[in-house]
Order: structure tokens, then C-alpha cells, then sequence
């Protein structure tokens, strides 16, 4: 897999007056794998965007319904950026566990990242529950529709994200840390950091922004 | 139980929709018994069903893609019947029948034929052309062509199950919110986009990885051959633009089953956003259909002319340039919705902009053909006839780009005119350019000339009768969507256009009884040096249909036109005779998760459609379940001896070596 630089062939190769590196040919699995995930995230990345758009272009549609001041609890968001944070540093605990092959390390991060996503998660689900029993539901107002639908996509992301997770632990146990088994869970660590750069994101527009407000 | 699904979803009152379904489900069932009966099935299940082989696959999403271009004309034949006679009257199609054939019509023709047959080429073309054995999700890719089926079948199903939008091919708002639109149409037209939707976004990571990472032994970026550079293009532009489609029809689905306010106009609701999200992507969404077209043309153009393409690196950086700039252009499809006259001036010209590298393309194939050894094979036809009619079609393209002129074109037929010239002109000559191109490297047989030849000459003649006479019903003010009118002027345009249509429909019998003729005669058509055009680039080094491993060595690239320069090199050395070693080869074993995916997604689908949650759950579990099956198989690759391998090649390469000293030169 080394790189090789040759003499160009002025011949074959007319544009190529000097050194030519010439490419080395199909990557390995491992790289094929992780790239095309990366450009998947991306993909995610940019339908998020399209969600925060929309919550730009709607958040002061409040059809005399509560503002973002109003209904926002800065201790529990507090909270949920703890535990997703944290849960990136286990979860990042756990594929160094998976490289060298150390299964209890290995569970013991998926667990306690398992653990922060759920408490994350029953934070949220708390969150919206509350305010559809106040009567600021989705329904409500634009502004609203646009909050839920943010928080609410992203919050479907560290749900799948939890099942995702499960799925890996089982596919561990039963399969050992085999090369497929690996590389998806490097895809995982991948997909749970992404999950936590949105987060910063949620956490910035929506709630420090509309707190202030 | 079952959701909102009862009998009365059943058109018995309409004739023609349920005369159709019976037609199509007769022929179904015709198919699969037949298929059955001959013992077919198993050959079917194995090889093509379960087939993860990037070429199978190609010619799947090319299958799906004829199929649903006789759907999606038949709608366009009824379309024009019915102008040309529902002069100060009704017509045959009652209105609410004609609005859902206008948005079937679009939607089946740009998401279940364009996309899929563009698609299909990339997989079948791009890693033979890249020298390498396979895709970079090989899998996947079988995922992604199932769950585009499952959309178009989730299209036709509402032909005879309910009913399809009335909303047009992009579903405006308030019009397709809940309000206005109560019945199933939207739904169904929503879902089966959300769900090809994904199955289109796995097919462009796929080959975006394809082309970034898997590439043979010195295929440097500046020496791919121009089709992998538009492939690359056009699906940055996939992974780039599709979530915003995804994301889209997300947001008018939870105004629709959960009463959020996206687009609605209570509430603060606004409807200008879905505008700006849909054409956001369906502005990038007309590039990624017609780069793949102009990397077809480049390759047809170049062989058939016998040179090296004429300034291969500015067609590289046009077509990029292309890339980038489609994504600021989004905007001139609403210059009327008042943004004010500096928003639209900007647009306006970027709009213009764009059409600079498309010209610069346009110059490099007119000089690739210059002093060029000229043949008029059937693709070569394609390709000048596009040039010509998509020269036209742009010229119309920068005229609607002026803002004040779009004030007055604005939704007229002029508009409808302008983008059929483009997307005809364009993806549709460049599909078959291209089928009829790489058919011979697909199935190790050429099509008959003279059928093509006819099916060209009647379809661009077709072409023109049609739409010429709707940009000049778009001058006269007649505006697109029209079920009848009573204006006497446009009368005699839309009698012309009908003929058209009928001229355009033989091009397509011409090219189904190409099919037939060449399958029949395909002794004759035999192509047994894999390189019937005497072409350059690699995928007509190995043999036609190319062994499931495509190549028994990774091809060494020393420069542009990598195959060319090697038969230029054979020729030299006069064709010499070593031994090769070969080696096993390991290639991705067949996997049934695309198809069983597939099938939980149309369940999941229809569920979602008429409301039937318990069925929802059960899709979806589904759904799951095949792929932590798939996840836990031991064994995802197979071994093709050394011993195999060397019998296929040593096979390939005598038969060419025959041909060659026969003929001298190749």
C-alpha cells in the first residue's frame, strides 16, 4: 500500500510534465467502510440542517402561545447535555475496549453509555409529555411545531442510536470482536459522536438562544 | 382493524383505472406463472433477486425504470388526448381523474424512470470503468434498488387501492395539507418517495465511496473516465440534496397525520418555506439527473469519433462547477412568489451562470467530434440529436431565467415545454444513448441497428412535434394543468401535440421491437471480443458479459483512455503470449436483505398510508429483525479458485486474441 511516484509518460499521459503519484489502488474494507458512513452522517447532517431552518424561520410564529422563554427548563436541558456528553466519553471508552479486545470494558462502557442515553431520553420524553399536558403541544403553534420536531428528530436519532447500541453488545457477545463486528462498531462510535455535535447545536439555538429571549 | 381501508377505496365507478390494474395484474400473474411453470423461479431467486453484483443490479434499476416509462407515457398519451379534445368541454377525464394523471405523470417520470435509469447505468458501468470487482456496500446497493422498487410499487398500487395526489408532482402546500387534500392521494405519494428516498440516498453513498476509495492500481482522479467524474458529481449531489427532500415531506407528513404547522396557514405556519426546502432540492435534484447523461455523452461521443475526449480537464471542472452552483439556483422556480426584485436578480443570474459550463461542455464535444472519424451508430445519434435539442432547451432555460420574462412564463405551457426539452433532450437521449451503449457490455450481444435507428428518428421527430407547439401555446397564455379551456387559438397546438405523441409512441414501439428483434437474432449479434465499439475506457477490457469477478487482474492505468492505451500497447508488441498467475478470488456472497427489506418496507408503507398502526409496528419490527439477521451471518464472501478464474480469462482473452489477428488491428 505504499505510495509509489514514477516518471510521468509524456506519451500516455500528455498533461503530466514531471512526477506523477500514481494511485494505489482499492482501499481496505476498513477505510471503505468508515468513509461511506462518514459521507452518511453528512447526509444526516444536512437534513438536521434543514430542521433548525425551519425552527429559524418559525420560532417567532408563536400564535399567541408561549415563547421559548416560557416553557424551557434550564436545569433539566443542563442535565441532558451532561449525560449525552458523558456518554460520548464512555461510548469512546468502549471502542478503545473493542481495539484492544477487552470484553468487560467493553460492556461496562456500552452499559453506562446505554444508561446516559436513557436517562437522556426519559428527560426529554418527561419534557414533552409536560407540555402537551399544559396544552403547548405541537398542535399549538408554529413555534412549537418546529421545537418538537427538532428536539423530537433528534431525540428519535439517540433512540435508535440506544437500539443500535443493544443490537452491538448482543452481536459482541454472540460473535466476539470479529474484523465486521469492529468496523461496525467504529460506524457507532461515529453515529453517537454526530449525534452529540447536534446536540450542541439544539442546546445553542434553541435553548440558550430562546432562553434569553 | 384496518385503518381507513374498506371497500370503498376500490374505484368502481372508473373504468380506466380499473381496467388498467386488471391489464397490469393479469400480466403479473401471466409472468409469474409462466415463470413458475418453466421452473424459472430458482434461477430468478439466486441470480438476479438476491444478487448483490453491482452489474445485475444496474440492469434491475434499468428493468424497473422501461417498465415504469410505458406507466408514466401512458399517462402523458392521456394527457394530451385529453387537450386536444376537451375544447369547450369536458373531455373524457373528469377533472379530479386528470389532476391525479398530471401528478402520477411527474412524479413517476422523474423519481421511477429518470432516477432509477441513470442509477442503473452508474452501477452497471462505474466499477468496470474503475477497474475494480465490485461497489463499496455491495449489499446495501441491493437494499437501495429493492426499496426504490417498493416506492413505485406503492405509486401503482393507488392506481386500483384509493388514489394519488392531485397536488402535482411537488405536492404544493396549503393545497396537499389535510385541509384541502382529506384522501389517501398525498399519503401515498409522500411515503413512496420517503421510502425510494432512502433507498436513492444508500445508492449515492454507495457510489460516492465507489468512486472516492475504490479505485484500480494508478487510476488517478485525472484520469477516470468522464462518466465517473459525473457519476461522482451527481451523487454528492444525492447525498448532498436528498435529506432535504427527506426532511421535507417529513415536515408536510406531521402536518398531515399528527396536526403539527409546518405549511399550514393557520398558526403561523409558512408556506414559502416548503417552497424553498423542495426546490433547494429539486433544483440540484434536475443535475443529478442530467450530469450522469452528459458523462454518457462524453464517453459515445469520444468513441464514436475515435478520439481522445477534447479538453478532458475543463469538462472535469465544468462539471463541478456544475455541482456547486446547482445548489444556489433553487430560488428562479418561484421568482413570482415576491422576494423582491435584489433576492431575484441574484438568482436570476446565478441561473445564467450555470448554463456557462454546460456551454463549455457543448464546445468540447462539437471539438472532440471535429476532425474526428465519424460513425453514426445508434448511441452517436442519440448523443448529436441531445446536442441539438438540448442546446434548444437551454436557450429556453436562460430566457426563463430573466426574471421579468419569467413574470410572464411563469407556470404557463412554455414552462412545460422547457423542461420536457431539457429532461427529454437530456436524461431521456442520454438514458438510451447509454442503453444502447453498454447494452452489448450488459448482455454480451448487440441491439439491431435498424430498429434503433427508427426508434431514434421517430422519437426526436416525435419529440419536436409535441413540444414545439406547447412553447407556442405558452406564448398564446395558456397556462400547464389544464383540464379543458376555451380559448379557439390553442385549439389547433394541442391537436398538433397529440400527433406528436403519436409519433413519440412509435419511437417506443420501434424500441421495444429493437429488444425483441436483437434477442431473437442474438446469435448474430454475438459480441465476442468484449470491445464492439472499439472504445477506451476499461470497461471493454474484459469480456461481454463481464465473468461476476469483472476483472481477473486489477487493470495497471498508466493514463487517460486506459483501456485505448492498451490496445495501442497489444499492437506494439504484437499480442505476446505469457503466462499468468492467477489467484482466488473472494467476492461478497448473494444476500436476500435487500429483497426482504423491501418487502416489510411496502408493508410498513400501505400501513402507513391507510392508518393501520398494529401493521406499522409489525413492518418495522420486520424491518429490524432482517437486518441483525444479516448482521449475524458468519460467512459474507465466497472463493472463486484460482484454477476458475484462470479457465474464464484464459477463455475471454483467446476468443479476443482470434478476433484480433483476424482482423489486424483492433
Amino acid at each position: 500500500m505504499s505510495m509509489t511516484a514514477t516518471v510521468g509518460h509524456a506519451h500516455a499521459d500528455p498533461h503530466h510534465v514531471g512526477i506523477v503519484v500514481e494511485h494505489p489502488g482499492p482501499a481496505p474494507k476498513r477505510i471503505v467502510t468508515a468513509y461511506g458512513f462518514w459521507v452518511f452522517l453528512l447526509s444526516d447532517i444536512v437534513m438536521f440542517s434543514c430542521f433548525f431552518a425551519a425552527y429559524a424561520v418559525l420560532v417567532n410564529q408563536t400564535a399567541g402561545g408561549p415563547k421559548g422563554s416560557e416553557i424551557f427548563e434550564q436545569r433539566n436541558v443542563a442535565i441532558e447535555t451532561v449525560c449525552l456528553l458523558l456518554s460520548s466519553f464512555t461510548c469512546g471508552m468502549a471502542g478503545i475496549a473493542a481495539d484492544v479486545r477487552n470484553r468487560f470494558w467493553f460492556y461496562l462502557g456500552m452499559a453506562v453509555t446505554c444508561v446516559l442515553g436513557l436517562i437522556f431520553l426519559a428527560i426529554e420524553f418527561n419534557e414533552f409529555v409536560d407540555l402537551v399536558a399544559r396544552g403547548y403541544g405541537p398542535s399549538r403553534s408554529a413555534f412549537l411545531t418546529a421545537f418538537f420536531s427538532l428536539v423530537g428528530c433528534h431525540g428519535l436519532h439517540v433512540s435508535a442510536g440506544v437500539l443500535w447500541l443493544l443490537t452491538m453488545m448482543a452481536q459482541v457477545f454472540a460473535k466476539g470482536f470479529r474484523a465486521d463486528v469492529l468496523r461496525r462498531m467504529m460506524c457507532f462510535a461515529l453515529f453517537w459522536h454526530a449525534l452529540d455535535i447536534i446536540w450542541v447545536g439544539v442546546f445553542s439555538v434553541v435553548y440558550l438562544l430562546g432562553s434569553g429571549a | 382493524m384496518l385503518g381507513k381501508l374498506d371497500w370503498s377505496a376500490i374505484p368502481f365507478d372508473q373504468p380506466i383505472p380499473l381496467i388498467a390494474g386488471a391489464v397490469v395484474l393479469v400480466g403479473i400473474l401471466a409472468v409469474l406463472t409462466w415463470v413458475v411453470v418453466k421452473g424459472h423461479l430458482p434461477y430468478l431467486w439466486h441470480e438476479w433477486i438476491t444478487s448483490v453484483d453491482h452489474k445485475r443490479i444496474g440492469v434491475m434499476y434499468i428493468l424497473l425504470a422501461s417498465v415504469m416509462l410505458l406507466r408514466g407515457g401512458s399517462d402523458a398519451i392521456m394527457m394530451r388526448i385529453q387537450q386536444a379534445i376537451a375544447y369547450q368541454s369536458q373531455g373524457y377525464l373528469p377533472p379530479e381523474h386528470y389532476n391525479q394523471i398530471f401528478s402520477a405523470h411527474g412524479t413517476i417520470m422523474i423519481f421511477f424512470v429518470a432516477m432509477p435509469f441513470v442509477i442503473g447505468l452508474m452501477n452497471l458501468v462505474v466499477p468496470l470503468q474503475l477497474g475494480v470487482r465490485d461497489v463499496a456496500f455491495p449489499t446495501l446497493n441491493s437494499v437501495g434498488f429493492w426499496l426504490t422498487a417498493t416506492g413505485a410499487l406503492l405509486v401503482n398500487l393507488s392506481l386500483v387501492i384509493g388514489e394519488f395526489a392531485r397536488t402535482g408532482w411537488l405536492a404544493f402546500p396549503p393545497l396537499s395539507e389535510l385541509s384541502y387534500s382529506p384522501g389517501v392521494g398525498v399519503d401515498y405519494y409522500a411515503w413512496s418517495l420517503q421510502i425510494s428516498g432512502v433507498g436513492t440516498l444508500v445508492a449515492g453513498i454507495n457510489l460516492v465511496t465507489t468512486v472516492l476509495k475504490l479505485r484500480t492500481k494508478g487510476m488517478n482522479y485525472l484520469r477516470m473516465p468522464m462518466f465517473c467524474w459525473t457519476t461522482l458529481a451527481s451523487n454528492l449531489l444525492i447525498v448532498a440534496a436528498f435529506p432535504i427532500l427527506t426532511a421535507t415531506l417529513a415536515m408536510l407528513l406531521l402536518d398531515r397525520y399528527l396536526g403539527f404547522h409546518f405549511f399550514t396557514n393557520e398558526a403561523g405556519g409558512n408556506v414559502m418555506m416548503f417552497m424553498n426546502l423542495i426546490w433547494a432540492w429539486g433544483h440540484p435534484e434536475v443535475y443529478i439527473l442530467v450530469l450522469p447523461a452528459f458523462g454518457i455523452f462524453s464517453e459515445v461521443v469520444s468513441t464514436f469519433s475515435g478520439k481522445a475526449l477534447f479538453g478532458y480537464r475543463s469538462m472535469v471542472l465544468a462539471t463541478m462547477a456544475i455541482c456547486v452552483i446547482s445548489f444556489m439556483v433553487w430560488l428562479h422556480h418561484f421568482f413570482t412568489m415576491g422576494a423582491g426584485p435584489d433576492v431575484n436578480a441574484i438568482f436570476g443570474i446565478a441561473s445564467m451562470i450555470i448554463a456557462v459550463p454546460t456551454g463549455v461542455k457543448i464546445y468540447n464535444w462539437l471539438f472532440t467530434m471535429y476532425g474526428g472519424r465519424i460513425r453514426f451508430a445508434t448511441p452517436m445519434l442519440w448523443a448529436v440529436g441531445f446536442m441539438v435539442t438540448f442546446i434548444l432547451g437551454g436557450l429556453t432555460g436562460v430566457l426563463v431565467a430573466v426574471p421579468p420574462a419569467d413574470f410572464m412564463l411563469h407556470n404557463s405551457m412554455f414552462l412545460v415545454a422547457h423542461f420536457h426539452n431539457v429532461i427529454i433532450g437530456g436524461v431521456l437521449f442520454g438514458a438510451f444513448a447509454g442503453f444502447e451503449y453498454w447494452f452489448p457490455k450488459a448482455f454480451g450481444f448487440r441491439l439491431d441497428e435498424r430498429w434503433g435507428k427508427l426508434a431514434f428518428w421517430f422519437t426526436f421527430t416525435g419529440f419536436y412535434i409535441t413540444f414545439v407547439p406547447l412553447y407556442v401555446a405558452g406564448m398564446l397564455g395558456m397556462t400547464r394543468r389544464m383540464q379543458h379551456y376555451d380559448v379557439a387559438e390553442w385549439r389547433p397546438w394541442m391537436i398538433v401535440a397529440a400527433v406528436g405523441m403519436a409519433v413519440l409512441s412509435i419511437g417506443v414501439i420501434c424500441q421495444i421491437m429493437q429488444l425483441v428483434v436483437s434477442i431473437r437474432n442474438r446469435e448474430a449479434l454475438r459480441d465476442r471480443t468484449g470491445d464492439p465499439w472499439d472504445a477506451r475506457s476499461l470497461e471493454w477490457a474484459t469480456s461481454s458479459p463481464p465473468p461476476v469477478f469483472n476483472f481477473a487482474f486489477h487493470p495497471d492505468v498508466r493514463g487517460e483512455d486506459a483501456y485505448w492505451d492498451m490496445k495501442i500497447h497489444a499492437r506494439q508488441q504484437s499480442l505476446e503470449h505469457e503466462e499468468l498467475e492467477y489467484h482466488d478470488i473472494e467476492m461478497p456472497r448473494n444476500s436476500p436483505t435487500g429483497f426482504v427489506c423491501a418487502f416489510f418496507a411496502t408493508i410498513m408503507g400501505f400501513a402507513l398510508i391507510w392508518h393501520i398502526w398494529w401493521m406499522v409496528i409489525l413492518g418495522g419490527i420486520g424491518a429490524f429483525a432482517t437486518f441483525v439477521v444479516f448482521a449475524w451471518r458468519d460467512h459474507d464472501e465466497y472463493v472463486i479458485p484460482a484454477a476458475e478464474v484462470a479457465a474464464i480469462d484464459r477463455f475471454n482473452l483467446e476468443e479476443r486474441r482470434s478476433l484480433v489477428s483476424m482482423a489486424g488491428v483492433i
